[in-house]
């Protein structure tokens, strides 16, 4: 659903202008320093990028998930390190809160994340716990007024820099599925919290992950999200459903990108006395990442406006992620491809980006998890 | 003091610009539009001065059909106060736009007036003159710095070979050159609050003018493309064809 035309249009102007004039250029520089510039952050936060998807009234965009998508699909163009860092706020990391908190819990932690004074980040995964997540193991055993927690949690996007954790945590050790499982919100500077050394990655530098170990890190009851225990599941499940459609649109800005790319070089480069874009098998890898973007952005456009309308699409959001991560993979190896030598040197971009969509078909649900959720609801439908 | 900021609604600069088949014109239809960027410039400094405190109303005034709005809008969400769109679907000319501003000025009573230089799209480089002869004001074109003082405004103006300092009595029209400053991106929230400020509708026969062409465009054409270049043996004959063949020596 878009609210207003001629508002979303001088949205997309600006943060594709943006894009464009800021964040292209220092691509390079982000992936040799493995860092963002701290300039580049002030003026994400300054922009109002942390704040998308929280509700206007605090102090977010509030945006529908037609507008956030339209959003992504921009934000898709230059590197994914540059989306990571307010990926968070925007996503995983807020949308527990936004889902199930307590209006103090609302009150107390939204305005900040809004604008990226606050960074939050999304605790699932363990070293035994990834795709299984009702399995966690980290526990949070009640103490009186308090919560004791003990655990390792891995591979913490924007752990480093978090200044609040949505933390799965299992409160009924009895309980050995996901009903054991509740949601906290734990402040990162709780006394009994250590994070581990960021972690090496195959690609998205300047994107920071990292253990983050809990010892006896007590929390006051008031930090279980929504004030009910086992509940923890459902949460996590929802905030996934809800990235899926965004980071599809991500994958599929990339896509365009790296299709933008791709047909420079076949534009420019001769081989055989003829451009390559004049060579009839670079014309069909052009054609066919041409028409794989496409339908990826179809669908996703398609799936947010059902999301808008109110309609459950649980289906469709594990379709989009499944179709446009693995897309962005197909893409991405077909722009290297056309870039021949040239792609598998840092110098051109398609080497980067080659290595940084991998990440897109394992992280928030990997592809097998995908078809296992739509092949489920599809059994559950016809047996409704 | 008031500020009245016109904005034009042009081609954007990173579209590559194509010429009709038929030579009337340059192809807008299905092509991204957006503020002259002199004009942002224009915006960026009455802004400027509204945070200081110099300024207490910035006032952004297009001309146009009615997708003009948004450009409108775009300065109010950098910091503009309020809008007035003079709608039309007429072809105008910067004298018409003068007079135009001319009668916005009569209404408004602004102490300022700043504008782009020029458009990116016609590069005319008249109306900001053309108002200021119209009004009587004094004009200060292609500023690099501009410096208001207690009832008058020093411009520091990009002139061939070097800058020159004038010292207008206000009102006065300034016209913006590049390096007066960089405009800032609307932040977003702005962006979406924008919508809720004052956006007035006006026609050219409100303001009493009439908007038909005076000139007649007789031809557009692509720049010719470039011509292969030649390699020279020696500095010798560089020199010899540079003075006698390109004749610019």
């Amino acid at each position: 659903m878009i609210r207003d035309q001629e508002t979303l249009n001088t949205l997309l102007d600006t943060i594709s202008r943006f894009v464009r004039e800021r964040l292209v250029p220092r691509e390079q520089e982000v992936a040799e320093n493995d860092r963002i510039p701290q300039d580049i952050v002030d003026e994400m936060k300054d922009l109002g990028l942390f704040g998308l998807s929280i509700p206007e009234e605090y102090g977010g965009l509030g945006l529908t998930m037609e507008e956030e998508v339209l959003v992504a699909l921009e934000l898709g163009q230059t590197s994914p390190a540059f989306r990571s860092i307010m990926g968070t706020n925007n996503g995983i990391g807020s949308q527990g809160i936004i889902m199930d908190g307590t209006e103090e819990q609302k009150a107390h932690y939204l305005p900040r994340m809004a604008t990226g004074e606050l960074i939050g980040s999304f605790a699932l995964t363990e070293p035994d716990v990834g795709s299984d997540a009702g399995s966690v193991k980290t526990t949070a055993i009640r103490d009186g007024d308090e919560y004791v927690i003990n655990g390792t949690k891995r591979y913490i996007t924007n752990a480093p820099y978090a200044g609040v954790f949505t933390l799965m945590a299992r409160t009924d050790p009895s309980q050995k599925g996901a009903s054991g499982v509740s949601a906290f919100l734990v402040d990162a500077d709780t006394p009994g919290i250590t994070l581990g050394k960021p972690d090496k990655k195959m690609g998205q530098a300047g994107s920071h992950t990292c253990d983050v170990i809990f010892e006896d890190a007590r929390v006051p009851a008031s930090a279980l999200i929504g004030g009910q225990e086992g509940q923890g599941f459902k949460t996590a499940m929802k905030v996934l459903d809800r990235g899926r459609l965004h980071i599809s649109a991500v994958c599929t800005g990339v896509a365009e990108r790296l299709i933008d790319e791709a047909l420079r070089f076949a534009t420019e480069r001769k081989q055989f006395g003829k451009h390559l874009a004049e060579h009839q098998l670079i014309q069909a890898m052009l054609a066919d990442s041409k028409a794989e973007a496409f339908a990826g952005r179809s669908m996703v456009l398609e799936a947010a406006r059902k999301k808008d309308a109110g309609e459950r699409v649980s289906t469709e959001a594990s379709c989009c992620k499944l179709f446009c991560a693995e897309m962005v993979g197909r893409v991405a190896d077909r722009a290297v491809q056309i870039h021949g030598g040239a792609g598998y040197i840092s110098e051109y971009p398609v080497e980067r980006f080659y290595r940084d969509v991998r990440l897109f078909r394992l992280y928030e649900g990997t592809s097998q998890i995908q078809q296992i959720v739509i092949a489920r609801n599809m059994a559950k439908e016809l047996m409704e | 003091m008031k500020i009245l900021v016109p904005v034009k609604r042009v081609v954007d600069y990173n579209v590559k610009v194509r010429v009709k088949a038929d030579g009337s014109g340059v192809e807008t239809a299905n092509v991204k539009m957006s503020m002259n960027p002199f004009d942002e410039i224009a915006v960026e400094e009455a802004v400027r001065l509204k945070e200081k405190g110099v300024a207490e109303e910035v006032v952004v005034v297009s001309m146009g059909v009615s997708q003009c709005q948004e450009t409108i809008r775009t300065a109010l969400a950098m910091g503009g106060d309020r809008g007035i769109l003079v709608e039309t679907d007429d072809e105008l000319e910067p004298l018409a736009v003068a007079k135009m501003l001319k009668g916005l000025a009569e209404k408004e009573s602004p102490d300022m007036v700043i504008l782009g230089k020029q458009a990116i799209d016609d590069d005319a480089n008249q109306t900001g003159q053309m108002f200021a002869a119209l009004m009587g004001w004094g004009q200060g074109t292609f500023a690099s710095e501009v410096d208001i003082q207690d009832g008058s405004i020093q411009v520091t103006r990009e002139i061939d070979g070097g800058a020159e300092t004038v010292k207008l009595k206000l009102p006065a029209v300034v016209t913006t050159d590049l390096r007066l400053n960089e405009p800032r991106y609307a932040k977003l929230p702005n962006i979406m609050k924008a919508k809720k400020k004052q956006l007035d509708t006006l026609s050219p026969a409100d303001l009493g003018v009439d908007t038909t062409p005076r000139l007649k465009t007789v031809k557009v054409a692509e720049p010719p493309k470039r011509q292969g270049g030649i390699k020279v043996a020696d500095v010798a004959e560089l020199v010899d064809k540079l003075k006698n063949e390109a004749k610019v020596i």
